[in-house]
């Protein structure tokens, strides 16, 4: 497949890794412990699973997944709220599909759905925003989400509803934002991070500049990373080689696709409809200042959360749950207490188990583990 | 002396036409067995009723299965409801080894159903079953209010003989064998996704439903002792991997690369987010067979219409034990899972 393939040839592949091997073993402070790089991304986690990078990678780095899936780190009380909203008679709930499995303190949206409820998954706020002019007697609402890639296209679709003065159609706004994140992780006490793969379509919209905090007050490298096999294997050998001489940068491996400076109309659509809010609580990280948005006092006839009452309940983590140290690299997925136990894809405990992007299901799915069969799929994984 | 066959009137079914009385039988004697034609049905008893002698110099075990189809749309390019009710019960007999006879035909009807829908529908089962050399043999109707049900729902039910000597299972696969597939894989998952028209894709996906009993029979003349065989339906080849992994106890490693897949549903699915080899297919089986008949097989299946592009896609191996390995075609390798739950697209 045209411009796929190209980045899937298996002999480059094993050029670049080799090339980072003889990086790793040029750097002896390895002795101590593998070198962590972590991949902010869940779609990078996904390439990685889908691909099997991990097991082609030396010894000595070890892969961290990252935070980076928008519907992993939704906490309980949200989805609580999105089932308060979709139980409403008048109310069609519109999302995308993989946050209809994502658990509520009681059930999920799916469950909600097999209740009666009308939940409609969709493929963009567009088509939510059809649904709105199909039922003119009833209330859609876009269940918004992610981080500043689909920002843009929920900003776009709040400026056409505008124009088109429909008013039966609303956000649950649950956008996030990349760098307070980041920097939550980076300041955990417990982390031991190298190096940053930086999520390429955040970047395709922000731009370079927002990272660059990350190698000047941290002093870690961080590469914008595309969503590829291969972007991935030469990302990692940006960092590693960045390490090995001792720099530390923000470099852009998917500048075929991010420009230095951002999209600047999505970002001034975004700008327009959204704010900062004051904080926004995240599934294993909790409470993370200025990383989330909500809609602007202009746009308040588009936001369900002040047209209808939301309850806005806070739900603890489950105790048991370890996200958030699997998220920080303190853990691996398998080390959880209840992975592959309590916690699976098919009953998940803890956010990571939910989305395909999430670290403990790319593990389950693709390299996991059954209690019975553990040691076998260890062996197939690390 | 028997009446002419009565004529089916109104656009659209009613619950009329399930209420046992006139509507119904005009129905019935319309759509129904003018649409099937065939002399064990036209006797309009409740059962139909098989010579035993014939069936068993066929082979020495009957072979019995039955399944639901609801498919949306009702109607996809490649195919339809109708013609998957046959094919899909078909070839649940025929990966058993089995040669499939006789069906039976439930059907369920939305009030509401355009008449000249539920004919084509009949049209096409009709020639389904004509196309795989079985015959319908006696069914059941019931209309239902409009929303108890989609449009509608067929349930068939097949008889089928197995020969002396044939013993497909799940539980026979053994380190060495090799695991054939008939050909493309996802088509059918694919052009059910593109005919929902929810992505207003440009594309010429179409279901690879098809029967496959000619195609089973072809590769039994050539080995016999096939192993294990199941067609790859909902749930995709994944799902009948493990299921072969896991009854027989041993492990199954695939080329990524020898596994066939076209173009429009890889990039279908590279849009989506969505993993073939979890894509649901109708006409598509996969086999375990011992390696030294592997050729053979795999010649004889290349032979047939419904295995021209067919391929050998891995082998069954001693550990892991009970797993499912992906060899990508980028140099890694990946466990791969038996489904959970329904594929969902990804977000970004």
């Amino acid at each position: 497949m045209k411009y796929t393939d190209e980045f899937r040839d298996p002999r480059l592949a094993e050029r670049l890794v080799r090339e980072i091997e003889a990086l790793v073993a040029g750097m002896p402070r390895l002795r101590e412990r593998p070198l962590q790089i972590m991949e902010f991304c869940g779609g990078h986690t996904h390439t990685i699973f889908r691909y099997g990078l991990e097991r082609m990678l030396p010894q000595g780095i070890e892969l961290v997944h990252g935070p980076g899936c928008p519907v992993c780190v939704l906490p309980m009380g949200r989805v609580d709220d999105c089932i308060a909203l979709a139980e409403r008679p008048e109310v069609i709930f519109t999302t995308f599909g993989d946050a209809m499995r994502v658990p509520g303190s009681r059930k999920s949206l799916l469950g909600a759905k097999a209740d009666g409820a009308d939940v409609r998954m969709v493929y963009s706020p567009l088509d939510a925003l059809a649904l709105a002019r199909r039922h003119p007697d009833r209330e859609v609402i876009f269940f918004a989400l992610g981080f500043e890639t689909t920002m843009p296209s929920t900003a776009l679709t709040v400026l056409q509803a505008e124009r088109e003065g429909i008013g039966n159609f609303s956000l649950f706004c649950n956008h996030i934002t990349t760098v307070p994140t980041i920097k939550a992780v980076l300041d955990s006490p417990d982390m031991q991070l190298d190096g940053f793969l930086a999520p390429g379509h955040v970047s395709m919209v922000v731009g370079e500049a927002p990272f660059q905090f990350v190698a000047r007050q941290y002093g870690k490298p961080i590469v914008i990373t595309g969503f590829e096999p291969l972007d991935i294997l030469q990302s990692l050998w940006m960092v590693v080689r960045q390490l090995a001489e001792g720099r530390c940068e923000v470099e852009n491996q998917y500048s075929r696709v991010v420009p230095a400076e951002g999209n600047r109309p999505g970002l001034q659509a975004i700008d327009r409809v959204f704010e900062l809010r004051e904080f926004f609580e995240w599934r294993g990280l909790g409470s993370i200042d200025h990383s989330g948005v909500r809609m602007r006092e202009a746009y308040a006839r588009f936001d369900a959360e002040r047209r209808f009452a939301v309850p806005n309940l806070k739900i603890a983590d489950p105790k048991s749950c370890q996200c958030g140290e699997v998220i920080k690299g303190v853990i691996r997925p398998w080390e959880c207490k209840v992975y592959g136990t309590q916690c699976t894809p098919e009953q998940p405990l803890g956010a990571l188990m939910v989305s395909s992007e999430g670290a403990c299901a790319a593990y389950y799915n693709y390299g996991a583990v059954k209690p019975a069969a553990q040691a076998a799929r260890r062996e197939v994984v690390s | 002396m028997r009446r002419g066959r009565a004529r089916l009137r109104g656009e659209v079914i009613t619950l009329s036409h399930g209420s046992g009385g006139k509507a119904m039988r005009d129905l019935i004697e319309d759509l129904f067995l003018g649409g099937f034609d065939n002399a064990i049905l036209a006797t309009l008893e409740d059962q139909a009723r098989v010579d035993l002698a014939a069936l068993a110099t066929a082979g020495d075990r009957l072979a019995l299965t039955t399944d639901s189809y609801v498919v949306d749309p009702l109607f996809f390019p490649g195919g339809d409801i109708g013609a998957l009710a046959v094919n899909g019960t078909v070839n649940d007999l025929a990966v058993g080894g089995a040669r499939p006879l006789y069906l039976t035909c439930g059907m369920i009807i939305e009030e509401g159903l355009a008449v000249e829908d539920l004919r084509r529908v009949v049209a096409s089962m009709k020639a389904a079953a004509d196309a795989a050399g079985v015959r319908i043999v006696t069914g059941d109707t019931k209309v239902v209010h409009r929303g108890a049900a989609d449009k509608l729902f067929i349930n068939t039910a097949g008889v089928g003989v197995i020969p002396p000597g044939v013993d497909i299972r799940a539980d026979r696969a053994r380190p060495g064998d090799v695991v054939l597939v008939n050909g493309y894989i996802g088509d059918h998952g694919a052009a059910i996704v593109d005919a929902r028209g929810e992505l207003a894709l440009d594309n010429d996906i179409a279901s690879d439903c098809q029967p496959l009993n000619g195609l089973v029979e072809a590769m039994l003349a050539a080995c016999p002792d096939i192993h294990c065989m199941r067609d790859a339906t909902r749930g995709g080849l994944a799902t009948v991997l493990n299921e072969f992994a896991q009854s027989s106890g041993c492990g199954i490693r695939l080329q990524e690369t020898a596994i066939p897949l076209r173009e429009p549903v890889r990039g279908m699915c590279e849009l989506l987010g969505r993993d073939p080899l979890y894509l649901a297919n109708e006409g598509k089986l996969v086999a375990v067979v011992p390696a030294e008949h592997a050729e053979a097989v795999l010649a004889a299946m290349r032979a047939h219409p419904a295995g021209r592009d067919s391929a050998a896609i891995g082998e069954v191996t001693a550990s892991p034990a009970e797993m499912v390995v992906l060899a990508t075609g980028f140099g890694g390798e990946r466990i791969v899972d038996m489904l959970v739950g329904e594929q969902l697209p990804r977000i970004c």
